[in-house]
């Protein structure tokens, strides 16, 4: 197939882009590709993160997707900040993706073309969904209430443990 | 040492080169990246966290059908040389087994393991769900994965947000957290030097290579590893499909690159594949780089009928056995001895060699 744009040399990337609400798919050459911005590199690519996190080492760079003034910014669950993850691009828990959702919503944009999971739809277990969860989670609930040393509550749900076992 | 004869296969089950493809293809890795609600990410977490996160998957694989009967080795009670052995049957990674320079596994790191499938808990995230296959096997894996994946969930809460999808501590990894990757060996692509071509156009499509042991891995004996550099905005399916489609490109490539070679250069193959072989077969001393070289020759010549009486499973063998820890473990070295000098691989590759053809 011939590139869309010079007509001359043969296509090798397709650029999928989103006008008007209607998607358009070009087909271009890889000169054409890059006079339209089109990252071609090979380098850029073998980490995922690569040119991310390398623009966010030298600062400024990466401004757009993480603004410095919102560096400061921390999880309400593990007191991580923004800082933090821009320093070790490792999140602290899955709060952090509420606690930072306007940008990680731009990075995942440009990590993945999309922040829409669109996969398996999880169904976080109720307590009656499977016998066995049930158990787990006491199990569980009775580990904190040791480490807690609430004592009281622990027999109680040694208990319960025993009459599900 | 670590008892592996608690593993039927040892957890190379993908060795045997039964899966489809075999010579060129020769296994496919699937992992599932899942972290439990209400824990910190098990980078940041405290050790008793961590330990508890432990438990809990532990306890869930007790309780399920498909993990009832795995075993669980903690990485942070074994010394390096056990560690080692298990990243180099692929079982955990670098990270998990920690390898790398003056680090340790991180208190409460483990693999529960029932192969082909096991869960590396408290790696990056608190569980890496992962299996190896045997040669081209994206269906089969996926579906086997799936199946623990739907299991577990029900039986621990998994972290999931309506729009990004299963949460992950790197943002890279978030959505579906699935890391499909085919290793494949591709000398013809090389020798007519279209590898360039290929590898430039895998990144444009989507996809990444890497080298045999995954992220940040040299490629060495033309061994590369493909996969899926996204994990969010498109389906598991999609994703998969995707993979195998340009896999199955590239194999295509592959087998006209060796055409192409037969063709119009048969005395330059031939001699190349027969002087690997004679280096495999006689040398008395031999690095690990240049034991990968040779077997992708041979198995190269394998490929093209060149060489016969040599069968897949040998040469698959072979690159896992010849790898430092394997050959300490072979040798019955004890922990803290030295690695195991050039001349012993060189011996135990003519051993199996003359084992197998004579």
């Amino acid at each position: 197939m011939l590139c869309d744009n010079c007509k001359e040399r043969d296509a090798v990337i397709n650029l999928t882009q989103v006008e008007h609400d209607s998607k358009v798919t070009l087909h271009l050459c890889e000169q054409c590709a890059q006079q339209k911005g089109v990252e071609t590199g090979v380098a850029v690519l073998k980490s995922p993160l690569g040119g991310f996190i390398a623009s966010m080492g030298q600062g400024g760079g990466v401004a757009n997707v993480l603004p410095s003034p919102a560096d400061g910014l921390r999880c309400s669950a593990c007191g991580g900040t923004l800082r933090d993850f821009r320093e070790s691009s490792r999140l602290g828990c899955a709060q952090c993706y509420i606690s930072f959702d306007a940008h990680l919503r731009d990075l995942l944009r440009r990590l993945h073309g999309s922040s829409q999971h669109v996969g398996e739809r999880y169904q976080a277990p109720g307590a009656d969904t499977d016998p066995r969860r049930n158990l787990l989670e006491l199990k569980d609930q009775l580990r904190r209430a040791v480490d807690s040393e609430n004592f009281e509550l622990a027999a109680e749900l040694r208990d319960r443990i025993r009459v599900l076992e | 040492m670590i008892d592996l004869s608690l593993l039927p296969d040892g957890g190379l089950r993908w060795l045997d080169a039964s899966g489809p493809g075999g010579h060129i293809v020769l296994s496919t890795r699937i992992r599932l990246a899942r972290n439990l609600e209400g824990y910190v990410f098990s980078q940041r977490a405290k050790d008793a966290d961590r330990t508890a996160v432990l438990t809990r998957v532990e306890e869930a694989a007790a309780a399920s059908r498909h993990l009832s009967h795995a075993v669980t080795f903690r990485l942070d009670q074994l010394d390096r040389a056990d560690r080692q052995l298990l990243h180099e049957r692929h079982l955990v990674s670098k990270e998990l087994a920690g390898l790398d320079r003056e680090s340790r596994p991180r208190p409460g790191a483990a693999l529960v393991l029932m192969s082909p499938v096991g869960v590396m808990v408290n790696e990056e995230d608190h569980l890496r769900l992962q299996g190896m296959w045997s040669g081209f096997a994206l269906e089969e894996g996926y579906a086997a994965l799936e199946a623990i994946d739907s299991e577990l969930g029900r039986l621990l809460p998994f972290a999931f947000h309506p729009e990004f999808g299963y949460l992950t501590s790197c943002p890279t990894n978030a959505g579906t957290g699935l890391r499909a990757s085919v290793l494949i060996h591709l000398p013809g692509l090389v020798l007519t030097k279209e590898i360039g071509k290929v590898l430039q156009g895998l990144t444009q499509v989507g996809l990444t290579f890497r080298g045999l042991y995954g992220e940040g891995s040299e490629v060495v004996g033309n061994f590369f590893q493909l996969s899926n550099q996204t994990t969010l905005g498109k389906s598991e399916e999609e994703l998969l499909d995707h993979l195998g489609k340009i896999v199955r490109q590239v194999v295509e490539y592959e087998t006209q690159a060796r055409e192409v070679l037969l063709r119009d250069a048969p005395t330059i193959i031939a001699d190349k594949v027969w002087r690997a072989y004679g280096l495999l077969k006689y040398a008395r001393s031999l690095t690990f780089e240049e034991t990968m070289n040779l077997l992708s020759g041979v198995r190269l010549g394998v490929g093209l009928n060149l060489i016969t009486g040599l069968s897949v499973y040998t040469l698959n063998k072979l690159l896992i056995y010849t790898q430092p820890a394997h050959l300490a473990a072979l040798e019955g070295r004890q922990t803290g001895d030295p690695e195991p000098p050039p001349t012993v691989r060189a011996t135990y590759v003519r051993r199996l060699l003359e084992a197998e053809a004579g």
